[in-house]
C-alpha cells in the first residue's frame, strides 16, 4: 500500500513510519505544521507545533529512508480544533481537542487529501489495535493499558478505520523507545507529549483568557455553595472545569471540614458552584453528536471511558437520538463537552460528545 | 547513488545549479595547500596570489575593478553587508538619511534586513509597488525620491526576480537615483551568467552575487562596491577585504568561484539561448497539456532558465509532491522558515490572491538541463495537476 505516516517528531510516530516501511508499504512522511504562527503556540520541545519538533520528524524520515514534507494544515486546526476549544469553553464546558484534531485533521484532512492524491492510508503511532471482524475493521484497546490511546480514536468511523494504521499495535511503550534507539532514531529519549498542544505551560485558563478576550463570557463571579451562600469571588469562569478542587481559593472552610469541589459552572451570570465530593456522583449521562466504530448499536451493555487514561465505568446504553448512558459505578467530576467513549469489552464501539449529566440523588 | 533509483529530472536551479567541472578543478587544485592568505610567509604569498588572481578574474568578467570585489560567504550576506553597511554609513554622513527604498519583491536576504533596520535602526522602508508581472512601478520610485531626496540612504533593486524571473528596470533605477547622488545596490544573484551583467555600464554602486547559482561553490560569494562607497562592516575582526570584511580567506572556494563566474559570463549568450529555447520548449509544453495554467512573470523580458507558472485549483505543495515521487524536482519559490509554507510575497505584490499564490510552481533550468528533462516534465505534468485537483477540492 501507498502511506502517509503522520510524523509529529516523537518517538512513536517515528517507530510507527519505520514499522511500516518494513511491513512492506511504500510511505511518506509528512509533519502536520498545525500553527499559523509557531512563536504563538507553545515553545519547547515537547509539543507537536514547533519548529524543532519539525526537523526531529524530518531527521527521523532520513534515518528511516523515507521522503518527507510539510503539511500546512493550519487554517483547518485553527477553525475545527482551536476555535471549538474556545467556544466550548466560553459556554462552560470541557472538550477534548485531542479527539477532536483525530476526527477532524489528521483521520480527516490529512486522509482526504492523502486518498485523493493516491495514497491507500495514514498510519500513526497511537497505542490502539485495529482487527478485522465481522462487521469490518474493529478498533482496540492496546494490552499496555498505561498508554492505551484508544479512546481518542473513539470518533473514529467505519470508513476512517479502513484507512488507518496503527503499527504499534498493542506494544509496550518501553520497547518502542529502545526500538527507536535500535534504528538509530535520535527520538528514542524525547520526553511524551501530555499537555494540549497549543497550550503553553499546560495553563488552559491562562491560554483561554488571552486568547478569548473579549468573547470571555464573564470576567469576574461568584463562588456559591448549594444554598446559594456566597464563599468567594473569581476572576472567570473560563478558569473553572467541574470536579476542579484546586485553586478556588475560598477563604471559609466547609462547616464540616471537608473539601469543595466544582459541581456547576454558569457562564452567563458567571456563578461557580461548589460542594463536597460526593455531590458530584454522576448515574446517567446523555450524549449527543455520537460517532460508531461499526454499525449503529441500538442498545450496548458495556463500559465506557469518560477522560483520556480514566477509569472504565460499567454501563448500559440505549441509542435513540441521544445516546443515553446508565451508569452502574458512578463517576465523578464529569463535564458537559468530554467525550464519553463506549466500549466492548476491549472493543471501542463508539463515542458521544457529553450535552449532560445526571448526579446521583443526594440526601440532604 | 544506487542504479535502482529513478533518474532524477532537477528544474530547481534557480535554488542552486551544480559545479562546473573547471570550478571543481580550480579548487580542489588547493584545498591542500597551506597558507593563510594574510601571513607574510612565501605559503601566505601563495594563497594570497589565489585570492587576488580570482578578484581580478572576476573583475574582468564583471567589468568592475579588483578592488571593487569584497569576498562574502554569499548571496545573503552579501545583500545584508549592502543594506546594513550602506544604510549605517550613509546616516553617519547625514542623520536625516534614514529612507530606504526597494521593490516589494526583493529577496527575504533583502527584505529581512530592511525589516531589521527598520524595528532596530530607526529607518523607514518603503517597498515599491510592482506590476502584475512582477516588475518595479518606476514611477512611484520617482514619486518616493522626489516626495524627500535628501531623507534616502539607499536603493535597493534586483536585478531579476528569483521566483518569476522579471528583469527589473535598473537603468531607470540607476538615473533616478544618481539624479540626487542616492547608492543603489542590486541583488544580481540569479542574474549573473544568465542575463550580460555589467558593473560599469549599469552604474550601480554595489552588487550582489553568489557561487553556487553560476556553478561555483557554495558558501562563497561576493559584493561588488564601488571604492567611492563607504560601507560600514557587519564583521568586525582581522581587516580583511578592505576592513569590511573581516575573517580569514578562503583561497580554494573563491577559485572555484571565480572560475565559474568567468565561464557563467564568457559563456552567458550561448547559455541563454540554449536553455532560453529549452525554457520554451517546457512553457509551450505546459501549457498544451494544461491550458488554464497561468505563466507569471514577463513573458519576454525574464531569465531565460525561469517558467514560473500558477495551476489554478491545485495547491503548489501537493504538486511538488506528486512530481518529486517521480523523480521531478521543482520549488514552490515559497519561504518556508518555520515549515509552514507562506504564500509567496512576490506572487501577492503581482496581485495575486492568497489561493493564486498558494498554486505556484517555479521551474528553472541550467547547465546541466536537457530536452530529455523538459518533456519528462510535460509527460508529468497533467496527471499530476489532476491528481493536486481532487486533493485541493
Amino acid at each position: 500500500m501507498k502511506v502517509i505516516a503522520a510524523m509529529s517528531g516523537g518517538v512513536d510516530s517515528a517507530v510507527a513510519a519505520a514499522r511500516a516501511v518494513e511491513a512492506g508499504h511504500e510511505v511518506t512522511g509528512i509533519h502536520l505544521a498545525l500553527s499559523r504562527n509557531p512563536a504563538s503556540y507553545r515553545s519547547g520541545a515537547r509539543g507537536c507545533c514547533t519548529i524543532e519538533d519539525a526537523n526531529d520528524a524530518r531527521r527521523a524520515a532520513d534515518v528511516i529512508g523515507i521522503p518527507f514534507y510539510v503539511w500546512d494544515l493550519s487554517d483547518r486546526f485553527h477553525d475545527d480544533v482551536v476555535e471549538d476549544f474556545m467556544a466550548e469553553y466560553a459556554e462552560g464546558r470541557t472538550p477534548n481537542p485531542c479527539l477532536r484534531c483525530n476526527e477532524k485533521i489528521k483521520f480527516a484532512a490529512v486522509l482526504d487529501r492523502a486518498l485523493a492524491l493516491g495514497f491507500d492510508a495514514v498510519a500513526t503511532g497511537h497505542y490502539a489495535v485495529l482487527k478485522d471482524g465481522a462487521d469490518g475493521v474493529e478498533l482496540h484497546r492496546s494490552a499496555d493499558a498505561a498508554k492505551d490511546q484508544s479512546y481518542v480514536l473513539g470518533v473514529l468511523d467505519q470508513e476512517q478505520l479502513r484507512h488507518s494504521l496503527f503499527p504499534l499495535g498493542d506494544t509496550p511503550k518501553p520497547l518502542v523507545r529502545e526500538e527507536a534507539a535500535r534504528r538509530g532514531l535520535l527520538v528514542a529519549d524525547k520526553p511524551d507529549s501530555h499537555d494540549i498542544c497549543f497550550v503553553a505551560d499546560g495553563d488552559n485558563a491562562g491560554w483561554l483568557k488571552e486568547k478569548l478576550g473579549d468573547r470571555l463570557p464573564n470576567t469576574e463571579g461568584a463562588i456559591v455553595d448549594e444554598a446559594g451562600l456566597e464563599l468567594g469571588r473569581h476572576d472567570g469562569t473560563v478558569g473553572f472545569t467541574i470536579g476542579q478542587r484546586r485553586g478556588l481559593r475560598l477563604g471559609r472552610p466547609a462547616a464540616d471540614g471537608k473539601p469543595r469541589f466544582v459541581l456547576d459552572i454558569e457562564p452567563v451570570s458567571g456563578t461557580v458552584t461548589v460542594g463536597p465530593r460526593e455531590h458530584l456522583a454522576v448515574s446517567h449521562l446523555s450524549g449527543i453528536k455520537p460517532r460508531w466504530a461499526g454499525s449503529t448499536p441500538s442498545s450496548l451493555d458495556g463500559s465506557v471511558q469518560l477522560r483520556a487514561h480514566g477509569d472504565e465505568h460499567r454501563c448500559r446504553v440505549t441509542v435513540g437520538d441521544t445516546v443515553e448512558i446508565e451508569l452502574l459505578d458512578p463517576a465523578y467530576g464529569i463535564a458537559p463537552g468530554q467525550a464519553a467513549v463506549l466500549y466492548d469489552g476491549t472493543r471501542v464501539v463508539g463515542s458521544a460528545t457529553i450535552a449532560s449529566t445526571r448526579r446521583v440523588p443526594v440526601e440532604r | 547513488m544506487t542504479a535502482a533509483q529513478t533518474p532524477v529530472v532537477y528544474l530547481d536551479h534557480a535554488a542552486t545549479t551544480p559545479m562546473v567541472p573547471a570550478a571543481v578543478e580550480a579548487m580542489t587544485a588547493h584545498l591542500l595547500d597551506v597558507g593563510n592568505a594574510s601571513s607574510l610567509h612565501a605559503s601566505g604569498r601563495r594563497a594570497r596570489r589565489v585570492v587576488e588572481e580570482s578578484r581580478e578574474t572576476i573583475a574582468q568578467a564583471l567589468d568592475c575593478r579588483p578592488g571593487e570585489v569584497v569576498f562574502t560567504s554569499g548571496g545573503t550576506e552579501s545583500d545584508n553587508l549592502a543594506i546594513k553597511g550602506v544604510y549605517w554609513s550613509r546616516r553617519t554622513e547625514d542623520p536625516r538619511r534614514v529612507r530606504i527604498l526597494a521593490t516589494a519583491v526583493e529577496h527575504h536576504a533583502v527584505l529581512d534586513p530592511l525589516h531589521w533596520l527598520e524595528t532596530q535602526e530607526g529607518a523607514t522602508v518603503e517597498l515599491l509597488p510592482v506590476d502584475d508581472a512582477g516588475r518595479l512601478d518606476v514611477d512611484a520610485l520617482a514619486e518616493a525620491i522626489g516626495r524627500d531626496p535628501e531623507s534616502v540612504a539607499l536603493v535597493s533593486v534586483m536585478w531579476a526576480n528569483n521566483e518569476v524571473g522579471t528583469l527589473q528596470p535598473v537603468d531607470a533605477v540607476v538615473r533616478l537615483a544618481a539624479t540626487h547622488g542616492i547608492p543603489v545596490h542590486t541583488d544580481a544573484v540569479q542574474a549573473v551568467g544568465a542575463v550580460p551583467v555589467s558593473f560599469a555600464a549599469s552604474g550601480v554602486d554595489a552588487l550582489s552575487l553568489t557561487g553556487h547559482k553560476v556553478g561555483g561553490p557554495y558558501g562563497v560569494g561576493a559584493l561588488v562596491c564601488r571604492r567611492e562607497l563607504a560601507v560600514t562592516a557587519l564583521v568586525h575582526g582581522g581587516g580583511q577585504e578592505r576592513d569590511i570584511r573581516s575573517g580569514t580567506i578562503d583561497p580554494p572556494a573563491i577559485a572555484g568561484f571565480a572560475t565559474a563566474v568567468e565561464l557563467a559570463v564568457k559563456e552567458q549568450a550561448t547559455y541563454a539561448a540554449r536553455v532560453g529555447a529549452l525554457r520554451d520548449r517546457l512553457v509551450s509544453g505546459v501549457l498544451s497539456v494544461v491550458p488554464d495554467a497561468v505563466l507569471n512573470g514577463d513573458p519576454t523580458d525574464r531569465l531565460p532558465n525561469n517558467a514560473h507558472f500558477s495551476f489554478p485549483g491545485c495547491e503548489g505543495d501537493s504538486l511538488l509532491m506528486l512530481l518529486d515521487a517521480r523523480g521531478i524536482e521543482c520549488s514552490t519559490g515559497s519561504a518556508c522558515s518555520a515549515g509552514v509554507p507562506q504564500p509567496s510575497h512576490v506572487l501577492l505584490a503581482m496581485g495575486r490572491s492568497d489561493a493564486q499564490a498558494r498554486s505556484s510552481l517555479r521551474f528553472s533550468l541550467g547547465h546541466t538541463s536537457t530536452e530529455a528533462d523538459v518533456d519528462a516534465l510535460v509527460e508529468a505534468i497533467g496527471p499530476c495537476v489532476e491528481r493536486a485537483r481532487l486533493a485541493s477540492r
